[in-house]
């Protein structure tokens, strides 16, 4: 079936960016809002808007009942859910399709199963996916644990099966610290998520977080290439690359096989992206997690590959298959994201809503920002500080630096802080130019570099 | 009998408890020192400690759990 018309079930930019996509379709577009985003630009461009509800995620933009509601009393043939909210919740897919309508993402079984840590594990590593070296499964007892633990070296991580983005997690340095932590970790397992199932997971010191796109239509399955998302801080991306430019070729090859391997055995639909780590020492990889949605990063991808993933993911939803095939995707260049989020990189990144008095946007070749500002815009305080994206591509890596250094001189943010002073300084600092950075390196370098270059502009001032 | 406002320093989403699992900062009618919170608020899903910033006595709450306020609501009343 054609779908002739879109309710997005999301905020922010990622809104606009879905309707920009369904426009360039020809598609009708449905916003729902907040009471708190009634003067959101996504609402603005819609065709259509509807209160969900007050302010509060879990009352509106969380809300299942609400949203599936919306949908149906707005009579659209599809719902895209955008990341984060209820983008990977597999009752929210299902509760979708059963009121007659489709999810612009995998089925919600494909959504259950691969946002089960323990489950996707295993469904990795028999799809050939080298996956951390840990636990084949659940462990119930501390015998287990040990035998794990005897096996892989310390420093392992204690993990609930059903934690995720960080929750949940212990690090036992020595036999010693595991078996005093395991059983509180399960009690807290229990507590905190009504499972107290663990597993273990090696602690990797040193790697790169590396991703791979994934499109499938079910029946064909292909990759667009990696990510580098090293540089984070409290486990938030804040500057993606593509490609990951110190990959050696071989190790590129192996990484992306995999991913389409992963997807070939789940028969994915939609877009989705396989998180490794990688360990630049020894060359390996491994698998950590599948994200079933359009990920914040996808532009990176689309700047080098020229795919535009978002109506490509519509495209499938609504039956079609894959338009591009293996062999035309090609990667040319290189693209940097840097995050503009509303905190204070002087106040140690303290959250600062208020209102845009001025916005100028940097224009040019390879220069996009995906954003939901506009002048006279004020941003509420109730949800993520990511107010818009700045994507940079150029001809090579070292070419991109420049342009993203005009480009962040050229993007005037003013009623707020952002984080563009934070990213100026990154794409001027000399480690960040050599790709000499792992997972752990942007917290150090907060601490240390980006503390005395603000302490010395303190000074001046 | 004179009555002391509290203020929230920030606009975002007011919690009267650090978790859903344990008691309110301050229960309705408790005695406030300066320095104790008297809850949190949430602000692009960061928490920040709402210090009372004065002493006084039978705490009157204006605002519910996890209402939305704005920077310079009055969240609370005390006596002075």
């Amino acid at each position: 079936m054609t779908i002739r018309s879109i309710l997005v079930a999301n905020r922010g930019e990622i809104a606009v960016r879905i309707i920009r996509a369904a426009r360039a379709l020809g598609i009708r577009t449905v916003q729902v809002h907040s009471a708190a985003d009634a003067d959101m630009l996504a609402v603005k461009l819609a065709d259509a808007a509807v209160d969900i509800g007050s302010p509060a995620p879990k009352k509106s933009y969380l809300n299942i009942a609400a949203v599936v509601d919306a949908a149906k009393a707005a009579g659209v043939d599809a719902v895209h859910p955008g990341y984060g909210f209820l983008s990977e919740n597999a009752d929210f897919a299902d509760a979708v399709e059963a009121a007659g309508m489709i999810f612009i993402g995998p089925k919600g079984d494909a959504i259950r199963l691969l946002g089960d840590k323990v489950a996707a594990r295993a469904v990795a590593a028999k799809a050939g996916v080298p996956t951390v070296p840990g636990s084949a499964g659940r462990l119930s007892t501390i015998e287990e644990a040990r035998a794990v633990a005897e096996r892989t070296g310390f420093p392992i991580m204690i993990k609930a099966a059903a934690g995720g983005g960080g929750r949940g997690i212990r690090i036992a340095a020595d036999l010693a610290d595991l078996e005093r932590h395991f059983p509180q970790a399960s009690a807290e397992a229990l507590a905190a998520f009504g499972d107290g199932g663990l597993y273990l997971e090696k602690v990797i010191t040193r790697a790169r977080h590396v991703e791979v796109q994934i499109l499938g239509d079910g029946q064909d399955f292909i990759h667009c290439f990696e990510r580098e998302c090293s540089l984070q801080r409290r486990r938030q991306k804040v500057w993606e690359e593509a490609p990951s430019f110190l990959l050696p070729a071989d190790v590129r090859t192996r990484l992306c096989d995999s991913a389409v391997a992963l997807a070939r055995a789940v028969g994915y639909r939609g877009a989705g992206t396989v998180e490794y780590l990688y360990d630049e020492a020894t060359r390996e990889f491994y698998f950590i997690e599948v994200n079933t949605r359009i990920q914040v990063e996808h532009p990176v991808t689309e700047m080098i590959t020229g795919i535009d993933l978002v109506e490509e993911m519509i495209r499938i939803a609504g039956g079609a298959p894959l338009s591009i095939r293996q062999a035309d995707v090609a990667a040319e260049g290189h693209a940097i994201e840097c995050r503009i989020n509303a905190e204070d990189p002087a106040r140690g990144f303290m959250p600062a809503p208020g209102t845009i008095t001025r916005l100028v946007v940097p224009e040019g070749e390879g220069i996009r920002f995906d954003t939901m500002l506009y002048e006279g815009y004020t941003i509420p305080p109730f949800y993520d500080s990511l107010v818009g994206k700045l994507i940079v591509w150029a001809e090579t890596r070292e070419a991109c630096f420049a342009r993203l250094k005009g480009a962040l001189e050229g993007l005037v943010i003013e009623g707020i802080p952002t984080t563009i002073p934070l990213h100026l300084a990154l794409a001027a600092d000399d480690s960040v130019r050599r790709g000499a950075f792992d997972t752990r390196f942007l917290e150090h370098w907060l601490e240390t570099e980006f503390a005395a270059r603000a302490g010395a502009t303190a000074e001046v001032a | 009998m004179s009555k002391i406002e509290i203020r929230s320093p920030l606009p975002g989403t007011f919690y009267r408890a650090s978790s859903p699992d344990v008691p309110p900062f301050k229960a309705d009618g408790d005695a406030v020192s300066s320095g104790d919170a008297i809850g949190l608020i949430e602000v692009m899903k960061t928490f920040q400690e709402v210090p009372a910033g004065v002493a006084g006595r039978n705490i009157t709450f204006l605002v519910d759990n996890e209402e939305p306020v704005m920077a310079g609501q009055v969240i609370a009343e005390v006596e002075a």
